[in-house]
């Protein structure tokens, strides 16, 4: 018989983070970690992944531009060669770049669309390749509330985000037949330095919208990612679940 | 080493597509037989790239269409026949 606790274990599970330099990313990582998972920390550079990935048990720091095919290549070949397989992919690197819509460049609305969304169709299109050889595999898709209700101010980003939520729907059903699911997280507003500058009366306004009361944290979204990569959550698949203390019911 | 390629090859495609080593000619196409479909594809994909340890460009994975079809790409990730 299965504990409880069993269920939401990660042993021996060999997991990619994207974006794991900090906030939710880092978040994720240091609690797979503790899962029991082998956790690649992933960045632009390296350098800003290095002290988390020699801190945790079983984590190895790596380069990935997510937005550059050959880097993502050679990432997940790199895993590949090192690891022999990749359990879980966490497509969570992202970029915001708030502007309204008159005033935003297309500059910005390429380096969003680049890093939020053809980003994780990269890493999902080469690791789902490894997770097909093992008929095993799960891919976390890091939405957003944004990208279900919008915001203004924030067009290329909600759009970018709710494509994670298409492209979640797309991928979880695609890859059932080899035994991979696909979910996506949609956090609300959570304490991080994204959100750090929000103070005063924006600060009382946004927490008036949200039904619980506060900000959620990275642990609560963290928490959320491990129970969606775990055996517990073995028969969920293509689902979006909002972590934003009812903002958006 | 083109003998070991070949049995690695063969291996690779009855293992994915769960076929008769026989049935693996240079003349089998996909979507030719009902095992070799899209689903399959990728799993052959998968199959062959842990096999060699190469990653498989897009392009070539869209132009894997035989057998035949399948050394003549292996042959530019350096796997010989």
């Amino acid at each position: 018989m299965t504990l409880i606790s069993d269920r939401f274990q990660l042993t021996d599970q060999v997991a990619l983070v994207t974006g794991a330099s900090r906030g939710i990313g880092a978040g994720i990582a240091r609690l797979y970690a503790e899962a029991g998972a082998h956790v690649w920390l992933s960045s632009r550079n390296i350098a800003d992944v290095e002290a988390l990935a020699e801190e945790l048990p079983n984590a190895r720091a790596i380069t990935l531009d997510v937005s550059d095919a050959a880097s993502v290549k050679a990432a997940i070949m790199t895993i590949r060669k090192e690891a022999g397989r990749l359990d879980v992919l966490v497509n969570n690197a992202g970029v915001m770049r708030p502007a309204m819509l008159a005033m935003s460049s297309e500059a910005d609305l390429d380096m969003m669309l680049d890093t939020n969304l053809k980003g994780a169709f990269l890493c999902a299109q080469l690791a789902g390749r490894l997770m097909v050889g093992k008929k095993h595999g799960v891919i976390l898709n890091m939405a957003s509330i944004m990208g279900r209700i919008g915001a203004p101010g924030h067009s290329a980003y909600c759009a970018t985000k709710a494509g994670m939520i298409g492209l979640t729907h797309a991928l979880a059903k695609e890859l059932a037949p080899h035994n991979i699911r696909v979910n996506a997280l949609a956090p609300g507003f959570i304490e991080t330095d994204l959100t750090s500058d929000i103070s005063g009366d924006a600060r009382e306004h946004a927490l008036a919208e949200i039904g619980l009361g506060r900000f959620g944290t990275i642990e609560d979204v963290a928490n959320a990612a491990l129970f969606l990569a775990s055996p517990a959550a073995a028969y969920v698949t293509g689902q979006v679940l909002g972590i934003d203390g009812a903002m958006q019911i | 080493m083109s003998t070991d390629n070949n049995e690695k090859l063969v291996g690779a495609f009855v293992e994915a597509l769960q076929i008769e080593a026989i049935t693996v000619t240079d003349e089998l196409q996909y979507n030719t037989i009902k095992e070799w479909d899209s689903v399959a594809h990728m799993t052959l994909v998968a199959a062959l790239e842990e096999v060699f340890d190469i990653m498989l460009d897009t392009d070539d994975i869209i132009d894997m269409s035989s057998v035949g079809k399948a050394k003549e790409i292996l042959g530019r990730y350096d796997v010989n026949f």
